[in-house]
């Protein structure tokens, strides 16, 4: 078990060097120019223009500022920004935090709230209550989350006034509620409904019948042998589920004012700042990496027939 | 016994690979708390929103907007201009040239930066030089180039740079200082209003980067702090001794990270001004504010410029250009298009600059009959066929369909919007001549002067004139009033210029745009100046 997992740890390091060097061609390849487009639709000096892509080693060949870049993160420099000058990790430091809080806030909604239902819908499935959990969460998939957003906001902040429409920048966790909530909606729906086909499928299943007839009591037939055979496609779901949680929502950030990781990408991108685009799409594909481990290593967890050596 | 064994590895997994990586606790919580004191703001301050300024606050590096607001905040320049485009002298006593070649600067006696050190004449001289010279890679640069001795600090792509100063600015005494320019240029003290042409205290040169994270100026505002991407706090000066002094007791400029967040929070009262009103909210907030909306055109412009190198404008009449705008309903489109957000133009330059005048013309009215017969007499377009180039970023993709429609049922000529992804692909493409036949331009005043919105943007040598179109005789009349005497006749001979310009048509003007802003119930005397930015010194708290 140990050597399989530094063996992943291990396997991380070339992935993480080929989406670096993906998202770095990507950003290179970008028609536009961050350093002329600062001066807008105004003179332009092309010899500042020439001094400051100097600067900034902008002027070199693809492959040399690539180099450049690996070499500074190895040594902890994630770059400096164009615009600002200020150092991209600094950036990155304010972004992940309320980007993470706001993320654990919907995720821990959506293991609780999905898993819930997922299993109070399946026990008895193909009943009225059963029917009725579907078309909530048929409902939750098929509405688009900015306008899930927009109605929310403007039902809860204004019509009934219990929260606030923004987050303010403190962002305490009473205002995360509501854009937790609805960035969570369509990740709990999918739980929901993989967790009911799961439970009423191993509820006809062989060991189940055993567990029954042995006289187990019901709480042990379904909190150990049940969940535990059912959750295993929910915790493929979750585990991806986790990392695009992280990787920051575009849409329902801008909704709520949250200043995160989907904000700052999408400003970055838009004004071209290559170093922070690549930093933090790196950071991002490591919280892939890393949920996917653990989705495997739990698996072992969830079912003892499953080993790795 | 299994799981739990296994689980002990899912944690030591977690360890090392957040380590490895460096994004561990360290991120998680300091900067949060920081912020958690300052969530309601200062009695008698006022807040607007304002998205982060895109570069450090020095004076000679910032030409956007946002960070403008802070810098006018922060800093006084010699003078600045009143609601009708007037010069208003703030920290010079006077400004004075007799042949509008050299100029004299007297400074008001007594000013001090907020560090308490004197402005002086000094002050503003060195801050130039330092703006001006190419070794300090500031944008604005550019702006100091009438001075003479200018080419000598900054002489270009690939030479070297003569001498650290200007020989055009010279120190007289203590609060007097001249500015030779390499020619006259008659209108030289509008151009001096810009922020850029900001003093600076001794203690920048120690450090100007730093500096410019926290800036020391001669404004009515004290710099007070800057949180990235969520606020800037300024207080007001008590000791300034400006006409523009501080009504109110600071201004909290707040990050949000649309305008329509931004909206929400006028709305609950949570902020007190805001900029522009989203076009979500647009069709609504007259309604939603009352008495509280600030509606109002500024000297800002819209066109449409052919690129006279491409295939369709390539050698064209202009009086086909002029069809062109006439097969243009303005009045419709900024009605239901643009919800009111504009004003149509009838000229190339927009009310409230001075110079503004009204053309005696039909050039820019509907017409569609005469639109018609001007395109088809005059040789048409070639191909009969037509692109609007614009970013499609930039909430243009509405406006250019509608003009392209209009076009089309007016004269028959097929015209097709060309969407740029964003901006930046938009503008590579005007600087490397590759515009298919025409784009959306966009300008702003820098100062309020016809000069402005002529000259920079028609003149063959100006940077600006991306659509390349080049006329002698237009050039002469613009030297001429480069040449002029005195500013009211400069003004006047560029009157002419633009009478001149409507039988040349080096663009399509189309709209000059409008602040459709509001503010809260907390806060009175909110008016807009001449490049439609809120005059915050004014405003007063309830």
């Amino acid at each position: 078990m140990g050597r399989y997992v530094a063996r992943r740890l291990l396997q991380m390091i070339p992935v993480f060097l080929g989406s670096t060097l993906l998202v770095f061609c990507m950003m290179y390849a970008l028609p536009g120019d961050p350093v002329r487009a600062l001066a807008g639709e105004q003179t332009v000096d092309p010899a500042q223009i020439a001094a400051l892509k100097k600067d900034l080693g902008l002027d070199l060949p693809l492959w040399h500022q690539y180099w450049n870049y690996l070499v500074n993160l190895f040594q902890g420099d994630f770059g400096t920004q164009i615009a600002s000058g200020r150092p991209v990790a600094e950036i990155i430091s304010e972004a992940f935090p309320i980007t993470i809080r706001l993320a654990l806030f919907a995720f821990t909604f959506v293991v609780v709230a999905g898993i819930s239902i997922g299993i109070f819908a399946g026990l008895k499935a193909d009943t009225l209550r059963d029917r009725g959990l579907l078309i909530l969460t048929l409902l939750l998939i098929s509405v688009p989350s900015f306008v899930l957003g927009l109605v929310a906001q403007s039902f809860f902040a204004h019509q009934l006034g219990w929260v606030d429409p923004n987050v303010s920048d403190a962002a305490p966790w009473g205002e995360l509620i509501l854009p937790a909530t609805v960035l969570a909606s369509l990740s709990l729906a999918y739980v929901a409904r993989l967790t009911r086909t799961s439970v009423a499928e191993n509820l006809r299943s062989d060991y189940m019948r055993t567990a029954v007839a042995k006289g187990l009591p019901k709480r042990r037939i379904i909190g150990v042998h049940l969940m535990r055979n059912s959750l295993i496609p929910v915790v493929t779901f979750l585990g991806t589920d986790l990392g695009a949680l992280l990787g920051g929502a575009v849409v329902t950030e801008g909704i709520f004012n949250v200043k995160g990781v989907g904000y700052t990408v999408f400003g970055a991108l838009k004004s071209r700042e290559g170093s922070t685009v690549v930093g933090i799409v790196t950071l991002i594909v490591v919280i892939y990496l890393v949920a996917s481990l653990l989705v495997d290593l739990l698996y072992a967890v969830l079912d003892p027939r499953i080993r790795y050596a | 016994m299994r799981g739990a064994k296994s689980a002990k590895w899912v944690a030591g997994a977690i360890v090392v690979a957040l380590s490895a990586t460096a994004c561990g606790g360290s991120d998680g919580g300091g900067d949060t708390g920081s912020t958690g004191k300052d969530k309601s703001k200062p009695a008698g301050y006022i807040s607007m929103d304002l998205t982060e300024p895109q570069k450090p606050l020095n004076p000679g590096d910032t030409n956007e907007s946002q960070g403008a607001y802070v810098i006018r905040s922060v800093f006084t320049q010699l003078l600045t201009f009143d609601e009708a485009g007037k010069i208003v002298y703030t920290n010079a006593e006077s400004v004075k040239s007799d042949d509008s070649k050299t100029w004299t600067v007297k400074l008001k006696k007594g000013w001090k930066f907020h560090n308490g050190e004197a402005v002086t004449a000094e002050s503003y001289v060195n801050a130039w030089n330092w703006y001006a010279a190419a070794k300090n890679k500031v944008q604005n640069a550019p702006w100091f180039s009438d001075i003479k001795g200018f080419k000598s600090v900054n002489p270009g792509e690939g030479k070297t740079a003569t001498s650290e100063k200007m020989e055009g600015l010279k120190v007289v005494d203590e609060t007097t200082f001249t500015i030779e320019l390499e020619k006259p240029v008659p209108y030289f003290e509008y151009k001096i209003g810009y922020s850029t042409f900001a003093p600076l205290p001794k203690v920048f040169y120690n450090d100007p980067k730093g500096f410019a994270q926290k800036p020391i100026g001669n404004g009515p505002y004290i710099f007070e702090k800057w949180d990235h991407k969520k606020l800037i706090q300024v207080k007001a000066n008590p000791d300034y001794q400006g006409p523009n002094k501080a009504k109110n007791k600071g201004i909290q400029f707040k990050n949000y990270s649309t305008v329509e967040a931004a909206y929400q929070d006028l709305l609950s009262g949570k902020l007190d001004i805001i900029r522009q009103v989203g076009p979500k909210d647009l069709p609504k907030y007259h309604q939603d504010l009352g008495d509280r909306v600030v509606d109002k055109e500024f000297a800002g412009v819209q066109t449409l410029v052919p690129a006279f190198y491409s295939k369709t404008f390539k050698g064209i009449d202009p009086k086909v250009i002029q069809g062109l705008s006439m097969a243009i309903n303005r009045d419709q489109i900024t009605k239901t298009v643009l919800n009111n957000t504009r004003t149509p133009l009838k000229g190339f330059t927009p009310k409230g600059v001075e110079g503004y005048q009204e053309l005696d013309t039909d050039v820019f009215t509907f017409n569609p009959t005469k639109a018609k017969q001007l395109v088809k007499d005059n040789g048409g377009v070639p191909g009969n066929k037509m692109w609007i180039q614009y970013n499609a970023d930039g909430g243009h993709k509405e406006w250019v369909t509608a003009v392209c429609e209009s076009i089309r049922n007016a004269t028959g000529v097929d015209c097709i919007g060309d969407p740029k992804p964003d901006f930046q692909t938009d503008l590579e493409a005007r600087d490397a001549d590759k515009v298919k036949s025409a784009y959306r331009g966009g300008w702003i005043a820098d100062y309020p002067l016809n000069v402005n919105f002529l000259r920079e943007l028609y003149d063959s040598n100006a940077e600006s004139n991306n659509g390349r179109f080049k006329d002698k005789a237009v050039d002469e009349a613009f030297r001429k009033g480069d040449n002029a005497k005195t500013l009211e006749e400069s003004i006047k001979l560029y009157q002419d210029a633009e009478k001149m310009l409507v039988e040349k048509m080096p663009a399509i003007p189309l709209w000059q745009y409008r602040t459709n802003g509001g503010h809260s119930k907390e806060v009175a005397n909110v008016d807009l100046d001449f490049h439609g930015e809120y005059v915050l010194t004014d405003v007063t708290t309830k």
